[in-house]
C-alpha cells in the first residue's frame, strides 16, 4: 500500500463568502504499480483530489498516508513527498519557463538538491523515456509543437523520479495521434518501471484501454471504484451523472438485446471485435 | 492562496446600494473623499463615520468582510501614524531621549489614521457593491462630456474593464503555475531575498507568456466580431437614472452640506 486516502473532505472558501464542498468523505487506497483512471465530470472534484495527494492542498478533515506516514503530521517533508508523488497538471506546457528544454527539465531535480551532473543525467533520461526527439533538447521550449511541449513538461516531472505519477488530463487539446502516443508511453512506463499511475480524464474511451481500475467521481464523492468491466456495466448510472461508457459497451449491449449472445463486459474495441467475430463464427457453425 | 484579497472585489448580494446607478456611487465616493479633506474639527468626522455606517448597513456587506481587505494597508497606516506622531512640532506633552510627542502630533496622527481608514472603507464600498462592468459603464457615461476635448472615453473605459476582468483570471493562473512549480519541488518560502526573487522566475515567465497569449486571443476575438471602438455602439442595458438615484443624490448633497458646514465651524475647533 503506497498511498492511502482516509476520509478526507475539503471545503473551498471556508472563511469567506459562500463555502462550497470540494470533496466529501473520500477514501481510497492506491497500491503500488497500479494504473488507475480517475473519471468525473467538470467540477466533480477529481483535480482537487489529485492535488491533495502530493500535499498542494490540505484537506479540511481526514488525512492521507504515504508509505505509512501521515503527510499532515508536523515536520513531514512535503518537498520530499512531491518528489515521490509527481503531479503533471492540466496543460503542463504552460509551466515551461527556461531557455532550453533541457534546462527546464533540470529544474525539478535541481530543486531536490542533487548535483548538477545527476540533474543532467536524470533530465536526459526523462526526455528519452517520454520519447522526446533528441535533436530538439537544446531548443527553446516555446518553439516546439503542442505535443512536444507536453512531452517536455511530463519529462520535467519524471526527472524527479516519482514513485507515483499523477497526470491531470494529459491528452487535453492533443490530436488523436498525439493522444495515443502520450497514453501509450505512459502505459509503457508504468509496466516497465512498475510506476503507479493515476490518470485523470473525463473520457472513458481514453482510459478504457490502459487502466486496471477506474474511480468515478461525482459531486466531490467517489461514485464508483472498480475494474473497468464492472464500472462500464453501470453505464446507465454513468449517463445519469453526465458521463458515458465507451461506445463498445453500448454496441455490445445492443447486440445482446437483439439476440447475439455476446459478453457485454468488454472494454476495448479489440476485445469487442474478437468477441463478436467468435460469436458469429459459433452461430455459423451451428447453422 | 491568493484568493484572500478582498480589497476591491465585488460582493454579491441584493441591496439598495447595489442597485444604485454606478454614476451615483462614483460621484458619491469622490464627494465623500472631498468632504474628508475639508473637516477641521471632530464633529465633521463623526458625521462622516455615521454616514458611512448607514451606507455599510444598507449595503448588507458584512463589516468584517470589508475590514479584512484593509490588512494590506496596515503597514502603510502604521508608518504614517508614527511619522506624524513623532515629526510634528508643537507643544511637547511627553518626551523621552531624543523623541518628543506633541499635542499637535497626537491630533495629527489620529486625524490621518481616521482619514486613511475612511478613505479605504469608502472606496471599498463602491467596489464591493458595483460589478467592474457596471463601474466602467458608469465611468464611460459619466465622463462622456470629456469627448468634446477629444478624450477617448470609450476606449479608456474598455481598457479598464478588460484590465479588471483579467485580474481574477491572472490570479487563478498564478495560483495554478505556483502549484505546478511547487509540484516540481520549487521552494518559494525559504532563503534570503535574492534567493526568493530568483525562485519567482519560474512563476513570472509562464505568467507573462500566458498574459500575452490571452491578450492576443482577446484582441483577435474582438476583431473577429468587428469591434471598432465606441462610435455608434449601443448597449444592451443602457444606464438610466431611477427615482432612487435622485433620492441618493439629494441625501448625498445634504450630507455634504451638513458635514462641511459643521466640520469647518470654528465653534467645535480644538486645534
Amino acid at each position: 500500500m503506497s498511498l492511502i486516502v482516509d476520509h478526507i473532505s475539503y471545503i473551498y472558501d471556508q472563511n469567506s463568502g459562500i463555502p462550497t464542498v470540494g470533496l466529501e468523505d473520500v477514501s481510497l487506497s492506491v497500491p503500488d504499480g497500479q494504473f488507475i483512471g480517475v473519471i468525473g465530470h467538470t467540477g466533480s472534484g477529481k483535480s482537487t483530489l489529485m492535488q491533495h495527494l502530493n500535499g498542494l492542498i490540505k484537506a479540511t478533515s481526514g488525512t492521507i498516508y504515504y508509505n505509512g506516514e501521515d503527510i499532515y503530521e508536523k515536520g513531514y517533508d512535503l518537498k520530499k513527498l512531491r518528489s515521490k508523488v509527481g503531479l503533471v497538471f492540466q496543460y503542463p506546457e504552460h509551466q515551461l519557463f527556461a531557455e532550453t528544454v533541457f534546462a527546464d527539465v533540470c529544474y525539478g531535480p535541481g530543486n531536490l538538491g542533487l548535483s548538477k551532473k545527476e540533474c543532467e543525467l536524470r533530465a536526459y533520461d526523462a526526455l528519452r523515456r517520454v520519447g522526446f526527439p533528441e535533436e530538439l533538447i537544446f531548443t527553446s521550449p516555446f518553439d516546439l509543437s503542442g505535443g512536444q511541449k507536453r512531452r517536455a513538461a511530463i519529462a520535467g516531472v519524471l526527472a524527479m523520479k516519482p514513485e507515483v505519477l499523477i497526470l491531470d488530463e494529459p491528452t487535453a487539446g492533443l490530436d488523436p495521434k498525439g493522444r495515443d502516443e502520450v497514453l501509450g508511453q505512459i502505459k509503457k512506463l508504468q509496466q516497465e518501471e512498475n510506476l503507479t499511475v493515476l490518470l485523470v480524464s473525463h473520457s472513458m474511451e481514453d482510459v478504457a484501454k490502459y487502466v486496471d481500475r477506474i474511480i468515478v467521481m461525482n459531486h466531490g464523492k467517489v461514485f464508483l471504484d472498480n475494474t473497468p468491466e464492472v464500472v462500464f456495466s453501470h453505464y446507465k448510472e454513468l449517463e445519469e451523472i453526465g458521463l458515458s461508457a465507451p461506445q463498445v459497451t453500448y454496441i455490445m449491449h445492443e447486440l445482446a438485446e437483439k439476440g447475439l449472445n455476446v459478453r457485454t463486459d468488454v472494454s476495448t474495441i479489440e476485445e469487442a471485435a474478437d468477441e463478436i467475430a467468435a460469436k458469429i463464427k459459433d452461430r455459423m457453425i451451428q447453422n | 492562496m491568493l484568493r484572500d484579497i478582498t480589497l476591491g472585489q465585488y460582493y454579491q448580494t441584493e441591496s439598495v446600494i447595489h442597485k444604485l446607478d454606478p454614476r451615483v456611487k462614483l460621484l458619491g465616493t469622490i464627494l465623500f473623499f472631498i468632504s474628508l479633506f475639508c473637516f477641521k474639527n471632530p464633529v465633521g468626522y463623526a458625521i462622516a463615520i455615521i454616514f458611512l455606517a448607514v451606507v455599510i448597513f444598507l449595503s448588507k456587506v458584512p463589516f468584517l468582510y470589508m475590514i479584512r481587505g484593509m490588512k494590506a494597508i496596515v503597514v502603510l497606516m502604521i508608518i504614517t501614524v508614527l511619522l506624524n506622531l513623532f515629526a510634528t512640532k508643537g507643544d511637547v506633552v511627553f518626551s523621552f531621549w531624543k523623541i518628543s510627542i506633541t499635542k499637535q502630533g497626537i491630533i495629527m496622527a489620529i486625524t490621518i489614521a481616521l482619514r486613511i481608514s475612511l478613505l479605504i472603507i469608502g472606496s471599498s464600498i463602491m467596489t464591493l457593491t458595483t460589478t467592474p462592468n457596471h463601474l466602467t459603464d458608469g465611468m464611460e457615461k459619466g465622463l462622456r462630456f470629456l469627448k468634446v476635448i477629444k478624450v477617448p472615453v470609450h476606449e479608456i473605459a474598455m481598457m479598464m474593464s478588460i484590465a479588471l476582468r483579467f485580474i481574477p483570471i491572472l490570479l487563478e493562473e498564478t495560483d495554478k503555475i505556483m502549484k505546478a512549480q511547487l509540484a516540481r519541488g520549487a521552494d518559494l518560502e525559504s532563503g534570503n531575498i535574492f534567493k526568493r526573487v530568483k525562485a519567482m522566475v519560474p512563476i513570472l515567465v509562464p505568467l507573462f507568456i500566458s498574459a500575452f497569449r490571452r491578450a492576443n486571443d482577446l484582441a483577435m476575438a474582438m476583431e473577429a466580431r468587428c469591434y471598432h471602438g465606441g462610435d455608434g455602439r449601443t448597449k444592451m442595458k443602457p444606464l438610466k437614472y431611477q427615482k432612487r438615484d435622485a433620492i441618493a443624490y439629494i441625501i448625498l448633497f445634504v450630507y455634504l452640506a451638513v458635514s462641511i458646514t459643521l466640520g469647518r465651524l470654528w465653534l467645535f475647533n480644538i486645534m
